[in-house]
């Protein structure tokens, strides 16, 4: 395997999640809906990175992270990590890969188990991998708590005595009891509150410096996205319309979704103010997708041509990818 | 400014009864509110800013206990019989709240919903208010009016149930509106919509608003002036732009420093130590003394009073000069 492999590949991945039908609908014979969460996801996740995946509600980025560590089967396309496709894994390989690819759930609430002490959760996690000789774990577990900066007493403690920052913290020490190279972290910090937040986010970044990890750093918030990643994807109706390193596209955006979206965040300074409305209308309905590109009923840009043909996830000027017909004066050759 | 406020709060408090004790949510809280300004209380969870809030027209729940004056129109509204009370709440003083799906009548339809604020408050008769309601469904921006009158709050987005909201408060032409976090369960791109039609609307009908938030970009965005909350008093109010730029709060330079900005990267965050203190447990003196790189012996006996720093702009903190050395949001 050579050093510039990605370490983790998607490809055309797509999810749909079928909907109940109701009892008219079952007598009428008609086919059960669907509600299509990802369609046709491309994008590679590097060694040593973090990428950001941003996007507003519905826009598959929380499924997108379930598929990457499994928790979902995809419908079509692959996931290859380390050059081998992850739906075909089973028996050990399937065990190696969950212990390697970490996930962070955004509820620290309802992630951990009430019954279980901070040290039944985190010895599980040790057992099930046997990642310590049994003599060990207590040592093990004592060095996790000092690692996301927990006291020693929260060993013998249940959930609900510490505060949501210091359960999410929990999350991330039994995320990393299995010593991972992967954490997928959904909305790490979006339950918490503001100064909390800072905390939990300078502790990835540490943790990450220090044990060598690559982030996938799902969240709707841009400035905590902007601040933790090196590469930001964004999303809009299950498909990736902009992807790129965060200086560039956060500078540049090309795609009229990433702009409007940017433009749409509140900035911290009051004289950048902008009575202008960013989007007009709403996200349609995942059930019935537009035709053409997905974004063409909210794009201030339209064309007929918008809405007929598909945009590909293409190069253009600078080093990031953007999924758009229009301006493609803009298009670089991408042989 | 010279003019009057509209609103008018002094020493408001707001206790709890806990059974066996009572604690304070909101403690010795005065601030105004002039005609046509936008207010923005801004807190982390339990900070008070949302009981502050509900204090001014006692929506609150039965063992509540507020006191201190609210002034509106020349009275007092605390201790106001709720006979009275019942004629401004949702009259001349109207609330949006963060949730519109668990705030409207999910059996009942929008239309019927906004007739019934317009029954309360308006002198309309029947074929009024059915003109007046699609008027208003208009006037916040939900498409197809006449036909989406009709519907009820599950076949509207959260975006559309929370502009349905605005219609039923906007129905008896309140004079100031009360917020409550209304765009923190929306999308950003939702969020900008509505804010700015917050914004169109205080413009075209002039009226007051208060809003709650805990999103300084949303203060930053749509505020004028600005009161920032912690345990349960103002620790810091002034100018959005004299406040974010030169903040003279221990709390305030916490609270912006735990926001990423722009230009520092994967950089440490600035952001506060410890969690904020239990209502039933508020520490003496300063209450954010504890988690505050600044404090000294002073700030853990005396709590520091409100004072003024600049024009319109007043923090209570002991060493407020020193804070404003440091940097707030990078202009």
């Amino acid at each position: 395997m050579t050093a510039d492999q990605p370490l983790i590949s998607v490809q055309e991945v797509s999810k749909s999640f079928e909907l109940k039908r109701t009892l008219s609908e079952r007598f009428s014979g008609l086919p059960p809906r669907a509600v299509h969460a990802l369609n046709g996801i491309n994008l590679d996740i590097r060694r040593g990175e973090t990428l950001g995946l941003v996007g507003e509600s519905g826009c598959g980025k929380s499924t997108l992270a379930r598929c990457l560590v499994r928790l979902y089967e995809v419908d079509g396309g692959r996931v290859w990590f380390e050059g081998r496709d992850i739906a075909g894994l089973s028996g050990t390989g399937l065990r190696a890969f969950n212990r390697r690819v970490q996930m962070i759930f955004q509820d620290p609430y309802s992630s951990l188990n009430p019954r279980m002490s901070v040290a039944q959760t985190l010895a599980e996690a040790l057992n099930v991998h046997r990642m310590v000789p049994p003599g060990r774990v207590a040592a093990r577990i004592a060095e996790l708590l000092e690692l996301v900066g927990l006291p020693q007493d929260a060993a013998g403690k249940h959930p609900h005595e510490f505060s949501g920052g210091q359960r999410q913290r929990i999350g991330i020490a039994r995320a990393l009891s299995v010593e991972p190279e992967v954490l997928v972290a959904d909305e790490l910090v979006s339950a918490l509150d503001v100064s909390v937040q800072a905390q939990v986010v300078n502790l990835l970044l540490e943790l990450q410096e220090k044990l060598d990890l690559t982030v996938v750093f799902v969240a709707h918030d841009l400035r905590l996205v902007r601040h933790v990643s090196h590469r930001v994807a964004v999303m809009y109706l299950g498909k990736v319309v902009e992807i790129g390193p965060t200086e560039e596209l956060f500078r540049a955006p090309r795609h009229p979704y990433t702009q409007a979206l940017l433009k749409a965040a509140p900035s911290l300074d009051p004289s950048q103010r902008s009575r202008k409305v960013a989007a007009r209308g709403e996200l349609p309905s995942p059930i019935d997708l537009p035709s053409g590109c997905l974004f063409n009923s909210r794009c201030a840009h339209v064309t007929a041509h918008c809405r007929a043909e598909v945009p590909r996830l293409e190069p253009r000027r600078g080093v990031h990818q953007v999924a758009c017909l229009i301006d493609p004066s803009d298009r670089t050759d991408p042989s | 400014m010279t003019a009057a406020p509209a609103l008018s709060v002094r020493n408001l408090t707001t206790t709890f009864d806990l059974g066996a004790s009572r604690v304070a949510a909101v403690r010795d809280v005065s601030f105004d509110v002039m005609p046509g300004e936008v207010l923005g209380l801004v807190g982390e969870s339990g900070s008070g800013k949302s009981v502050t809030l509900r204090s001014l027209t006692r929506l609150l729940p039965s063992g509540a206990e507020v006191s201190g004056q609210v002034i509106w129109q020349g009275r007092n509204l605390v201790g106001l019989a709720p006979k009275d009370l019942r004629k401004v709440r949702g009259g001349e003083i109207s609330m949006i709240f963060q949730e519109p799906a668990t705030a409207l009548n999910p059996v009942l339809p929008i239309r019927v919903q906004i007739e019934e604020n317009l029954r309360a408050h308006t002198t309309l008769d029947r074929a009024g208010r059915r003109r007046r309601s699609q008027e208003l469904l208009d006037l916040v921006g939900i498409p197809d009016a006449a036909r989406r009158l009709d519907e009820y709050p599950h076949q509207f987005s959260g975006g559309m149930r929370q502009r349905a909201m605005i219609a039923i408060a906007l129905a008896s032409a309140p004079r100031l509106l009360l917020a409550d976090e209304p765009t923190t369960a929306l999308d950003v791109t939702i969020q900008d919509q509505i804010l700015n039609l917050i914004l169109d609307l205080r413009d075209e009908l002039g009226m007051s608003v208060v809003l709650v938030t805990h999103d300084l970009g949303v203060i930053a965005q749509t505020c004028d002036r600005m009161a920032v909350m912690y345990a349960g008093r103002i620790v810091e109010e002034g100018g959005v732009s004299p406040v974010l730029g030169h903040p003279a709060h221990a709390y305030t330079l916490g609270l912006l420093g735990s926001v990423p900005q722009a230009g520092t990267e994967r950089t440490v965050l600035r952001s506060i130590e410890g969690t904020p203190p239990a209502l039933s447990a508020i520490p003496p003196g300063c209450a954010f003394a504890p988690r505050c790189v600044f404090a000294t012996d002073i700030c853990r006996t005396r709590a520091p009073e409100l004072v003024g720093t600049t024009e319109g702009h007043a923090a209570a903190c002991h060493h407020s000069a020193m804070v404003r050395h440091q940097l707030g949001v990078s202009a």
